[in-house]
This record gives structure tokens, C-alpha cells and sequence, in this order.
């Protein structure tokens, strides 16, 4: 029905590359988004002061900007690293930064930030009573954040990790840049040597929509199930 | 006097001469006209899309909501690629005059950035409107006012209000977005960077300061819309201070 000149097992496996991408990214920014959230809201000064800079510095710079730092000066400096371990130890430790590890941790740090943001809101808006209350049963902190402060926080938090996923998808084209054969590149050399923009970005950009508005259903059907238990003012 | 560590840097260092903080400069200008021109154009459009996605018939606000979902559904790399490589493909334009205007990449560059924040104010502009509260337009029909002179003197500026802080984050948002305008040969800020890493192989020297460019502009934008926002939402503050 849509001639693809051949391009289409390319572009189907750029695809899976996408997703790919997309969904370990959202679990390291997920992790470190977690673990921003309770450094912001511990008593310790270093914690929070290490956050703070942390998010501050993320949302100060653009994400290729980051990416290209990661991913050009990643390999450098692990060879730096390993020319060190060499000569003090000499342990032969050598590690390919490639663009599909760069592009994880580049987004991964960069939706951490943000996530980090969503949480300390959502944290902030769980109710100290539940906290106090856990506290009064012999919870430990550990305890009261895992068991209680946890699973309450998820439905404040769920719109805004929705946001985020959303951009995070879209974000993940610009891997495409630093080389690696997602969609996007595919599509990118496809049109070139064919002459044809509009037949392979059109094609790409609908696969895109396609997968924000099936999540855009499915945050809106997680938040139904999370706010189950919870009377909505209309 | 600086320390003399930071002194014997600057001494052997070979990368931050008057020559490459030119080319940085110049990059930087273009980064700054690129955002600036196409938050204005996308602001300007907005303002009358919103009011039409507002509109109660669907064949006014359909075509303007299909606009915002296809624009803000995919990301601004294939759009800047639809566009760039698209435009030489437009049968018979190499003859016309716009060929002139768009063989530069800035301008389908702009085209491109233009149509993204434009979908993006839009939505934040049609939230806005739509939030109205209900007795502000009640207040301003009792006095009278036609439709035209309630959106100017009431809605707008009410809207606009409650749309500041959203769009301050997307103007931050089109700041980072226009790096990608690097990748369609456009030498903007993160364009020389690219090509004064691929000089001297220095990828810190080369990225970490774009970097800092980038943020003292971010924190510029910030603080001049936590000034219009304290101007604009005057009224709100407690009395005396």
C-alpha cells in the first residue's frame, strides 16, 4: 500500500531502537528522579545543595548540547580514565562509549531533573498526617517512605510523569544526531539518497504520533485506576 | 587579579582566542535572532488561533486543534527535516523568488521553529482563555461590552495573566529547542561549538562553554519574566509591601 523502497525493515527496526531508548530512559529518570526528590526533601544540606545544582544545571542547558557533551566527551574521558587505571594499576579497563548508552544517560539525566521536580511536588503533597501516623506506628523512614509515602505520592505525581514521557519520546529523535540508527536517521538517509522528504519523515513523524497518543491514553487510564479511590470535584 | 592557576591556563590555552570567541559570539547572535524572531511570529498567531480553538463550532476549532496535535505530537527534529529537505522538493519553487528566501536554511529553520512554538502558545493561550473566571464575562456583558471589546479589555488581559508562567517555560523550552537548528547547517551557538570541537578534538572546552552560554541566557530569560509576571500580577501583591 506504501511503497518504501526497501527502507522498511530499516525503518521498522529504527523504530524498536526508539522504544528502546525511550523506556530505559524513563526508568533511569524514574531511579534518579526518586532519588533528587529525596535528596531535595532530606534534612541534609549537602543532599538538597546537590540536587539543586543538579536540576538547576540541567534545565539551564539544551539537550543536544548535553548529548553531544556526553557522547563526544564521554569516550574521552573514559579513556582518561582508563589510561589512569593503567598506569596506577595496571588493569586493563576499556569501555566503547556508544550512541545508544550516550543517548540513555543523556536523557536519563535530563528527565531525572525534571522527574526530580515532580516528585518533591508530589512528596509535598501527601499528607503529614500519614506521615506522623506511620511514624506513631514504629515505622522506620525507610519504612514510612517505601510503604507509605510511596504509593500515595504516585497519583500527584502521574500527570506530571505523563508530561514528561511525553516529551521524553519526542526528545529521543535527537539521538539520531550523534549516529545512532534510530527512525529518525533512517529516515533521514532514506529521504537523501531518494530524493523524497516527504515519503519517509511523514511516515516517521505519524509513527511518533501514533505512539504519544496511545500513551496519552493509557496515562489518562492510569490515573483513572490511581485516583480510584479519591471523590472528584466536577 | 585572577589566580595563577586560571592565569597559566589561559596562557597555554589554545582554544579560547579571539578568533573562536567570535566565531561563539556569532553563533550566539544567530541563536538569539532565530528565537527571538520566531517567539514573535509564533506569539502573534497564536493569539488568533486560541481565540479560534475557543470557538464553539467544530469547523472552526478542528482544523485549528489538528494543527496544535500534529505539532506538538511530533518532535521538532522531523518537522525541522519535513521542512528543510521538503521545500527544495516543491515542484516549480526553484523558478520563484521564495526559492531565493528559502535556499538560506535560516529561514525554513524558522519556518519550522515558528510552527512548533506556535502549537505549544496556542494550547497555553486556549487554557488560559478557557479559565476565564465565568463572572468576569458575565460582569463585562452587563456592561455592555460587544464581544470584540470584552475579549480586548477582559479576557486577554485576564488570560494572559494566567498564561505567563506556562509560556515562560516554553520560551526557555524554544531557547533549548534551537539547538537542533545546528543540524541543518546553521552556525549557531551549538553549531560553533560543533565545528570548534571537531578543530581541536577538545569536547569539553567545546560543549561545557556553549553550555554556560546557554544557561546565563536561560537565567536571563528567567528573570525578565519573573519581572513581567510581578508586573502583570501587581494587584495580587499584599497590601504594603
Amino acid at each position: 500500500m506504501f511503497d518504501l523502497k526497501g527502507y522498511g525493515p530499516e525503518l521498522l527496526s529504527g523504530a524498536v531502537v526508539t522504544i528502546e531508548l525511550a523506556f530505559l530512559s524513563l526508568a533511569l529518570a524514574l531511579v534518579l528522579g526518586l532519588i533528587g526528590a529525596a535528596a531535595k526533601l532530606s534534612n541534609s544540606r549537602v543532599a538538597v545543595g546537590v540536587a539543586t545544582i543538579y536540576t538547576t544545571l540541567i534545565r539551564g542547558v539544551p539537550d543536544l548540547v548535553m548529548m553531544l557533551l556526553f557522547y563526544y566527551g564521554g569516550q574521552v574521558g573514559v579513556n582518561m580514565l582508563s589510561d589512569y587505571i593503567w598506569e596506577t594499576y595496571e588493569v586493563d579497563f576499556f569501555f566503547q562509549f556508544n550512541p545508544f548508552i550516550s543517548g540513555v544517560i543523556t536523557i536519563g539525566l535530563i528527565f531525572g531533573a525534571y522527574m526530580t521536580e515532580t516528585f518533591r511536588g508530589a512528596f509535598l503533597a501527601v499528607e503529614t498526617g500519614q506521615i506522623e501516623a506511620a511514624r506513631a506506628y514504629g515505622f522506620s523512614k525507610w519504612h514510612t517512605f517505601r510503604r507509605v509515602m510511596i504509593p500515595q505520592m504516585l497519583r500527584h505525581a502521574l500527570p506530571g510523569i505523563g508530561n514528561n514521557w511525553q516529551v521524553l519520546l519526542k526528545t529521543t529523535a535527537l539521538v539520531s544526531i550523534i549516529g545512532l540508527t534510530d527512525m529518525v536517521r533512517v529516515a533521514e538517509e532514506a529521504a537523501k539518497a531518494e530524493r523524497m522528504p516527504f515519503h519517509f519523515f511523514i511516515p516517521v513523524a505519524f509513527v511518533y504520533l501514533v505512539l504519544t497518543a496511545g500513551s496519552e491514553l493509557f496515562i489518562k487510564w492510569l490515573d483513572k485506576r490511581a485516583n480510584a479511590g479519591v471523590i472528584q470535584e466536577t | 587579579m585572577p589566580p595563577d592557576f586560571i592565569a597559566a591556563w589561559l596562557n597555554k590555552n589554545e582554544i579560547f582566542t579571539a578568533m573562536t570567541i567570535m566565531e561563539y559570539w556569532d553563533g550566539m547572535v544567530t541563536t538569539v535572532q532565530l528565537v527571538f524572531l520566531c517567539l514573535v511570529i509564533g506569539l502573534a498567531f497564536a493569539v488568533p488561533l486560541a481565540i479560534l480553538r475557543t470557538v464553539k463550532n467544530p469547523f472552526v476549532s478542528g482544523p485549528v486543534w489538528l494543527y496544535t496535535y500534529l505539532f506538538r505530537g511530533t518532535p521538532l527534529l522531523i518537522q525541522l527535516y519535513i521542512i528543510y529537505y521538503g521545500i527544495a522538493q516543491i515542484p516549480g519553487i526553484q523558478q520563484t523568488f521564495w526559492w531565493e528566501i528559502f535556499r538560506e536554511p535560516f529561514y525554513p529553520a524558522l519556518l519550522a521553529f515558528s510552527l512548533n512554538t506556535c502549537a505549544y502558545t496556542t494550547e497555553i493561550i486556549r487554557g488560559a482563555i478557557v479559565s476565564t473566571p465565568h463572572g468576569e464575562i458575565e460582569a463585562a456583558k452587563a456592561y455592555g461590552m460587544n464581544w470584540f471589546m470584552r475579549m480586548r479589555r477582559i479576557v486577554l488581559p485576564s488570560a494572559a495573566r494566567r498564561a505567563v508562567q506556562a509560556y515562560s517555560n516554553e520560551v526557555i523550552f524554544m531557547l533549548h529547542s534551537s539547538a537542533i537548528a545546528s543540524v541543518v547547517t546553521i552556525v549557531d551557538l551549538t553549531g560553533a561549538a560543533r565545528n570548534i570541537y571537531s578543530r581541536f578534538y577538545a569536547p569539553f572546552e567545546a560543549f561545557i562553554f556553549v553550555a554556560l552560554c546557554y544557561m546565563a541566557l536561560t537565567f536571563i530569560l528567567v528573570f525578565v519574566f519573573r519581572k513581567i509576571e510581578n508586573h502583570l500580577l501587581r494587584h495580587q501583591r499584599p497590601a504594603g509591601s
